[in-house]
């Protein structure tokens, strides 16, 4: 007999439950997320020791940072929504105040003030990344849905103030990703359409003026996908070489540590920004089609969740980390093909490196926490 | 909370967030299409395009540079070989400081400190990641100085390469020359595409002469390279099975030289501390058997590469060690020239045997009291032909010369080839002058310096005035004398050796337009008078060659390189080095059947028969077997 999740919780008796289910279950972990996580996870380590030019001690690297952001999911995943909900406030303030200890007294690494060395070196706009869409959450847990216009004033300085010091690193990248984290909850509070749609037209003066607010380097990116081929060995040549890549893999690719787009280092940031290209080279249209189901699997599963949760904190919370994720994979991918310009993003839980890697897994907590500690309540 | 605030309305607020879910997974789904769209037009649609450009990318073309052709001397002795050396490298891109890295070479006594300007210069001028060769070769103290030191010398390493090596060094260096760096001009002169893997060429001698055969023909392989242009072991991926074929290189062909290496070296030392030349031939195919210009040099330096100091040093040396002498130095050819004149003479009937002349030590013109001076203040007394040239007696010319006059002078030398360039098988020879009316016509701007005048065929008679010659040339024309008149094109390379097949093609000896001089009794009358000038006991040159086991022929020659005062005295001993007469000699031997012809020079040297003479009797000797080591 075939029970669905709702009828066994509601009745209580949850027979084909194992052991393992029963751990599952005690650990508040979502088995179907955890299992699509895995599944790109294991996907990444796959590609990524390609990348790493066949380096069994980076893959360890990897696979333990893994581990280790693994671990933080499940302790935030113990957490219950409430417990995060009254700490969200405390949370948020003291990210800023570290985003202003970064901007004073930050270490710097090329180019940019993003460290802090507080006993371990980390960089505070990783906390913001789950600090802003949990404070505008908090926000609006409270208060009336859709958001009134004074309200939505207050939601716009809880988002811009983080991201203007977040930009003034600069980290450009990461400013405007928790930025649209902000943004998304808004959307989904039922920001009304109209709305949207005027700040939409307004966004095109509003281009103007973020154009005279960035970097040569960043100017740069923007003109280069314009016209990749303006530039073939300076910024264009990264497009161009991944475009390459990508497209020589055809639909199965030219095999596992055989890109030689990748292997033979045409491909810049092979490990990190644009470790899809390596992955669309060696394993064809047909791989990173399947890790981009693994995606929309993900992202699947957790925007299920948001619908399921209980309450506007965890619903709005749920649902911005789950599309702020597809975001992340979007930017990036879209970012490798040629399609938006190149901006510093990961491909989440495949590209080297663990400073994203445990916030990332920590969003899932979240969404594991919101799902398993539900109230047994019938609407 | 705010009580006046309205209640939440939970359903509501779900049923509108859950529309704004599906409304946010629309977006995601049209955004996931155009990223799956573009993965779709990369990768199926324009695959081929990309994969054209993936493969251009890493496969590149490297150029394998020929292995050039050996050289041997006459019997087999290698003058120009390639051996391994380790060669100092810096990749720009792997140095952080390049003036730091030089600057810290330099103290390693691994490459010379004035250099490092230009090092610097190469370093920032090419491709990144294009090595820079600093020392062409390292000696083995280098190379293991630099090993302890290496890896305070990131982007710095010795790479093993072949370097053109003349093991005889300054015996050879004018005949074989010398191989150097590339440069801009050699580069127009040859196929780019042939030598982009070489990295030297020929400059002189034979190396530049016979640079297409020596060279071979380049090959190339395909190499997989990274995006910095490193290469990348083939053998070791998989990727290497898709390569196109490479093409081998083709050697370049081994040259065997006429030259005799033992001849070199009698004549080197012979020549040791003066300046000079020595040419020896085979009158009867033109073969060289011993071209030396001395001061020579070490070939080695230019193959290998010199310091600037160095090259200085050779370039500024007073006695100037690169210039070849044997075929580019021109010197007044002086009494050497008097039996080519003395055929002239009886062939044209200006002489005969009968003909004698009374020599009291000078000779005027016709209504002039300028006195032409004999070498001898005394005079000769009287003198017919054979004694004229025996004892080289300047009064008994000048006085034919009236009768010949310098138009027939110019026309006979010239068929003996002096004047012109004997096409000598290697470059920049110097074409030697042979005056005549015409030449000075043309060659004089002002209306007044264009007369011939009667003194200058006197002068011209004895071999002085506007006439020069190469020692090259004087060597052809004694080798025109001991053929009597039979003319052969002087060469050094004698035969082509294929490397791979081993076959050798001999180059056959290119005759020339004969001596025009056909009554043998004129021939039989000066070669004697030449034989007495070595071997009767009052020739010039008997102290030369009175004691030979075996008959030769000669003359003396002695060339004024500065002009004395009318009715002063020359005093050898007060002039100064480098003013004093040159020293020639001309030669064959042995008389009945001549097998070599020498001429040579020796600036500065006071006395043709008392210097030049034994040199060229030295190299006969050895030679024709009469040599101190000969049984």
């Amino acid at each position: 007999m075939r029970l669905s999740e709702t009828q066994r919780l509601i009745t209580g008796k949850v027979a084909p439950l194992g052991d393992f289910g029963r751990l599952i279950r005690k650990l508040n972990i979502d088995g179907p997320l955890l299992g699509g996580i895995l599944l790109i996870c294991a996907l990444g380590l796959v590609v990524l020791y390609s990348a790493v030019g066949e380096s069994t001690r980076l893959l360890m690297n990897q696979a333990i940072r893994l581990c280790v952001a693994l671990v933080a999911m499940l302790i935030v995943a113990q957490m219950s929504p409430d417990f995060l909900r009254r700490w969200t406030p405390w949370g948020y303030l003291a990210g800023l105040v570290l985003l202003v200890l970064v901007l004073t007294t930050g270490e710097v690494g090329q180019g940019a003030r993003r460290w802090l060395d507080l006993g371990i070196r980390f960089q505070p706009s990783e906390i913001m990344k789950l600090a802003v869409p949990m404070m505008a959450a908090w926000y609006l847990h409270d208060r009336q849905i859709p958001p009134k216009a004074v309200h939505l004033l207050v939601l716009a300085v809880i988002i811009i103030i983080p991201t203007v010091l977040i930009a003034r690193q600069p980290d450009l990248g990461t400013s405007l990703l928790i930025a649209a984290s902000g943004i998304i909850v808004i959307v989904l509070a039922g920001l009304s359409i109209r709305l949207m749609l005027g700040l939409a037209v307004l966004s095109v003066p509003g281009a103007f003026v973020l154009w005279n607010f960035m970097q040569e380097y960043q100017k740069q990116r923007v003109l280069t996908l314009l016209n990749p081929d303006s530039d073939p060995l300076g910024a264009g040549y990264n497009i161009i070489q991944s475009k390459i890549a990508i497209g020589s893999g055809g639909l199965f690719g030219k095999g596992w540590t055989n890109g030689s787009q990748a292997q033979l280092e045409y491909l810049p940031e092979r490990d990190t920004d644009f470790i899809f290209a390596v992955m669309g080279e060696e394993l064809g249209l047909f791989g990173v089609l399947a890790l981009l189901t693994l995606y929309v699997f993900v992202i699947g599963r957790g925007l299920y969740i948001a619908m399921q949760a209980h309450d506007t904190y965890s619903r709005l919370l749920a649902g911005s980390i789950s599309l702020t994720f597809f975001v992340y994979v979007f930017v990036n991918t879209a970012m490798v093909t040629g399609l938006v310009p190149v901006v510093g993003i990961p491909l989440p839980l495949v590209s080297f490196g663990g400073t994203s890697m445990v916030t990332l897994l920590a969003g899932f907590g979240i969404l594991m926490s919101i799902h398993s500690h539900r109230k047994l309540l019938p609407h | 909370m705010d009580l006046l605030s309205p209640i939440k309305d939970h359903h509501s607020e779900r049923r509108l967030f859950i529309a704004r879910v599906v409304l946010a997974s629309v977006i995601a789904f049209i955004l996931l299409g155009m990223v799956i769209a573009r993965l779709v037009q990369l990768q199926v649609f324009e695959y081929e395009v990309f994969a054209a450009q993936s493969q251009g990318n890493r496969v590149r073309i490297e150029a394998v540079p020929p292995i050039r052709g050996l050289v041997f001397d006459r019997r087999g002795t290698v003058l120009a070989e390639n051996l391994p050396a380790y060669q100092l490298e810096l990749i720009p891109e792997q140095v952080s400081d390049i003036d730091d890295t030089l600057q810290r070479l330099a103290g390693l006594g691994l490459i010379e400190a004035e250099d490092i300007p230009a090092y610097k210069d190469l370093s920032e001028s090419g491709p990144r990641f294009k090595p820079v060769t600093l020392n062409f070769r390292l000696t083995d103290e280098q190379i293991a100085n630099f090993a302890i030191q290496r890896p305070r010398f990131p982007g710095v390493d010795f790479q093993p390469r072949l370097v053109r090596h003349y093991p005889e060094g300054e015996l050879i260096a004018h005949a074989v020359g010398y191989v150097g760096a590339l440069s801009k001009a050699d580069l127009e002169r040859v196929d780019p595409t042939d030598y982009a893997g070489t990295s030297h060429a020929g400059k002189t001698g034979v190396e530049n002469s016979f640079e297409d055969d020596l060279h071979g023909d380049v090959g190339y392989r395909h190499v997989v390279s990274n995006a910095l242009g490193r290469q990348i072991p083939t053998d070791s991926r998989e990727m290497a099975d898709s390569l196109p074929t490479d093409e081998s290189p083709s050697p370049g062909m081994n040259i065997y030289l006429s030259l005799d290496l033992e001849l070199q070296r009698i004549a080197t030392e012979a020549l040791e501390g003066r300046r000079g030349a020595v040419v020896a031939l085979d009158p009867w195919t033109g073969e060289i058997l011993a071209l030396v210009s001395a001061p020579s040099f070490d070939p080695n330096l230019f193959a290998v590469g010199m310091s600037t100091t160095q090259y200085n040093a050779l370039q500024n040396d007073l006695d100037r060690p690169l210039f070849n002498r044997a075929i580019r130095g021109a010197y007044p050819p002086g009494s050497t020239i008097k039996p080519m004149l003395a055929l002239a003479a009886l062939q044209t009937g200006a002489a005969t045997v009968e003909r004698r002349s009374m020599c009291r030590g000078f000779f005027t013109l016709p209504n002039n009291t300028h006195r032409y001076r004999d070498w001898k203040p005394e005079g000769h007394g009287e003198v017919d032909i054979h004694d004229a040239i025996s004892q080289s007696c300047d009064v008994y010319f000048y006085e034919i010369s009236v009768d010949i006059g310098i138009d027939r002078m110019h026309f006979y030398l010239d068929q003996f080839g002096l004047g012109q360039p004997t096409g000598v098988d290697i470059r920049g020879e110097h074409a030697g002058l042979v005056p005549s009316r015409e030449w000075k016509r043309q060659n004089f701007r002002e209306r007044a310096d264009q007369t011939w005048f009667h003194g200058e065929t006197v002068i011209a008679s004895i071999g002085q005035g506007y006439m020069l010659a190469t020692p090259i040339q004087l060597a052809a024309a004694a080798g025109a004398l001991a053929t009597r008149g039979i003319r052969y094109e002087p060469q050094l390379v004698a035969a082509v050796e294929d490397p791979l097949t081993g076959q050798r093609s001999l180059v056959a000896p290119r005759r020339l337009d004969d001596v025009r001089i056909n009554d043998d009794e004129h021939w039989n009358t000066v070669i004697s008078a030449m034989n007495a000038v070595m071997q009767d006991i009052e020739g010039t040159a008997w102290g030369a060659g009175g004691n030979a086991p075996y008959r030769m022929a000669g003359k003396s020659g002695t060339a004024q390189v500065f002009s004395v005062a009318q009715d002063e005295e020359y005093d050898e001993e007060e002039v100064e080095e480098r003013l004093r007469d040159h020293a020639l000699f001309i030669a064959f031997a042995p008389l009945e059947e001549p097998r070599i012809a020498v001429a040579v020079i020796v600036e500065n040297g006071s006395s043709g028969s008392r210097v030049a003479a034994p040199i060229a009797r030295a190299i006969m000797d050895e030679y024709l077997g009469y040599g101190d080591d000969a049984p």
